[in-house]
């Protein structure tokens, strides 16, 4: 049961990540390499904010997205944008390399172990259902998370701003006809998704410690995530995230040794059965 | 999709092309051939088996257009599969780096399978993960030795007579393979074969209406990459008596990635410049530790940013002259 509520949690994570990384590619037609590290860098704000400016859980939970977020801005504004045009391959090597800068500086800095990051104190402890322990914290998570991720699936299907986009994502030039500010959206765009990976971050930040190599890890999953999901739909994104933390989770009950690579066989199967992923389009 | 470049390159036969390669080719093996006059051997030969696993990885990013991000995995399996059956089974090096490479290109086989039914990004996503399946094999897997890997293999005896604890002939014998690798997938990209994969990376639907199948010509490319690629890691545990999770690590297909790019994608002797860039980069780092990660992701930065055709790329331009 309490591997059940982790795979539910790594679930949310990589919800929240692969949906990022698929808002992402809709419209800027690239693959965020560097999610994984500023996701890491979403926790390393939190650990920051609580350091060196007493501001604790909640405030970073705001403005560790908001920082990242721009952040996010400044790639897309100095970087991603001069390489539109070219082949994506180059964007994925582009933010592989900002992947390595990050996680090599924060190696640098505070070693491969981790720093602790306490629980707040509003959601310490836990309740107990009878039959099983449930930390109160972690309950939060997967209920905030999965509130974001809906709330961005609201945003992108059904707003107006959501329209735009999609149809940005469909057809930039005649968007712009119509007198959207496309460049302005895409880069709006990238700090959302950026946004959402650190968000997760701080998330993460309680559960497992602040390490900068988080999200070396985390990302690659992710890609598995999003090779199986598609990154077409972003309710896929979600549905698919959440199944495979679940999936993962119960590998850890029944075949521990097989929990870090089920992922990854599902990955192969899927490729197998329906090469295009199960909620993508072919390409 | 692709970039579209204007070509104002003069018309040039394939002869001619093959003669005017020849030379920077023979400068470049002469060079290395007297190189360990001056430079420390080992050192040098660490550039060799990356130069030779840049230049295969090459063959599928330059020639096909496809990024693999997890060529470690061919490059790691095939140094675990020399090193324990030379330390083990008590092979002679030859048939153990053969092994190797046979393991890398089954490996490559099945990887390359399930991997060309997607293109572009996808492509490269679904080699690291399966790269990263690999890895955790490897850290789980008995013959593995963990994370303390394979250590102390036997160079043993070439073809049982020379031997190769002399550094001299262990030097010349993997300039050989390298020279060997090298040339044959230079003559696998002027071959027709490399013909018909440029053409399904420039054009694939028109490729397809001449009547060529892509997936079996990438399919047959990807396992030519990978066997290649386990020549260079099989013939490394060889020569540093040593095979670790760090072959098989991501990082590791990352470094493959920049010595190709920084050497200049598509160019033939561009990986092998990058890899020895790379390798002296990392050889004078070495002692301050993650900063090498930081410099190599300045260095993919750099590169993406304005600097795309690499270094020989730049100098072929210069020169108006393929190298």
């Amino acid at each position: 049961m309490s591997q059940l509520l982790v795979g539910l949690i790594n679930g949310s994570f990589y919800a929240m990540l692969s949906l990022g990384l698929a808002i992402i590619f809709g419209l800027l037609n690239i693959v965020n390499f560097a999610h994984g590290a500023l996701y890491t860098l979403g926790a390393f704000v939190a650990w920051f904010l609580l350091e060196y400016a007493g501001i604790g859980y909640w405030g970073a939970l705001i403005l560790s997205p908001l920082l990242v977020g721009l952040v996010g801005v400044i790639i897309e504004r100095l970087m991603l944008q001069r390489l539109h045009g070219l082949d994506p391959l180059y964007g994925l090597l582009l933010t592989f390399g900002l992947a390595l800068i990050i996680q090599g500086l924060f190696l640098n800095a505070y070693g491969s172990s981790g720093l602790p990051y306490v629980i707040p104190e509003t959601l310490a402890g836990g309740i107990n259902l009878g039959f099983m322990f449930l930390p109160k914290y972690r309950a939060w998570v997967i209920i905030f998370s999965l509130a974001v991720c809906f709330a961005t699936w609201y945003v992108t299907e059904r707003t107006r701003l959501g329209s735009y986009l999609r149809a940005a994502t469909e057809n930039p030039s005649l968007v712009q006809a119509f007198g959207v500010n496309v460049p302005q959206m895409i880069t709006l765009t990238y700090a959302m998704g950026v946004a959402l990976a650190a968000l997760a971050g701080v998330l993460a930040a309680p559960i497992y410690r602040v390490s900068p190599l988080m999200g070396s890890e985390m990302i690659i999953v992710v890609f598995a995530v999003v090779v199986i999901g598609g990154m077409g739909s972003i309710m896929g994104s979600i549905v698919t995230g959440f199944a495979l933390g679940i999936i993962e989770g119960l590998t850890k009950v029944f075949y521990p040794e097989a929990s870090n690579v089920v992922v990854f066989v599902i990955m192969a199967l899927v490729l197998m059965v329906k090469s295009s992923g199960l909620f993508g389009k072919a390409g | 999709m692709n970039e579209v470049k204007p070509t104002a390159e003069p018309i040039v036969t394939v002869r001619e092309v093959n003669w005017r390669q020849a030379i920077p080719i023979a400068i470049m093996v002469g060079a290395f051939a007297l190189a360990p006059l001056f430079v420390y051997p080992l050192f040098l030969m660490k550039a060799l088996c990356f130069g030779l696993f840049a230049c295969a990885f090459n063959l599928l990013i330059g020639y096909v257009g496809l990024l693999s991000f997890g060529h470690a995995m061919f490059f790691g399996c095939a140094a675990y599969a020399a090193a324990h059956t030379a330390k083990i089974y008590g092979f002679p090096p030859e048939l153990a780096i053969l092994t190797g490479t046979a393991v890398a290109a089954v490996l490559g086989a099945v990887v390359g399978a399930l991997a060309i039914r997607r293109q572009g990004i996808y492509f490269a996503m679904i080699t690291l993960a399966l790269a990263q399946m690999v890895y955790f094999f490897c850290l789980r897997a008995p013959f593995t030795g963990g994370e303390d890997g394979i250590q102390a293999v036997p160079r043993g005896k070439l073809f049982f007579f020379l031997d190769l604890n002399n550094t001299t002939s262990l030097y010349y014998c993997v300039l050989g393979i390298f020279t060997a690798g090298f040339l044959l997938i230079r003559r696998i990209v002027h071959s027709p074969f490399g013909k018909v994969l440029k053409a399904i990376r420039e054009n694939e639907p028109r490729a397809v209406s001449l009547g060529y199948k892509p997936n079996q010509y990438k399919l047959i490319a990807f396992i030519l990459s990978a066997a290649l690629s386990g020549l260079a890691g099989g013939t490394k545990a060889i020569v540093f008596q040593l095979a670790s999770l760090t072959d098989v690590h991501w990082n590791t297909s990352g470094e493959v990635i920049l010595m190709t790019l920084l050497g200049g994608l598509g160019t033939i002797i561009g990986p092998v410049v990058g890899a020895l860039m790379v390798t002296t980069l990392e050889h004078y780092l070495a002692q301050l530790g993650a900063w090498v990660t930081v410099v190599e992701g300045a260095i993919f930065v750099i590169c993406v940013m304005s600097f795309r055709r690499g270094v020989i790329g730049e100098l072929s331009r210069l020169l108006k002259r393929p190298l």
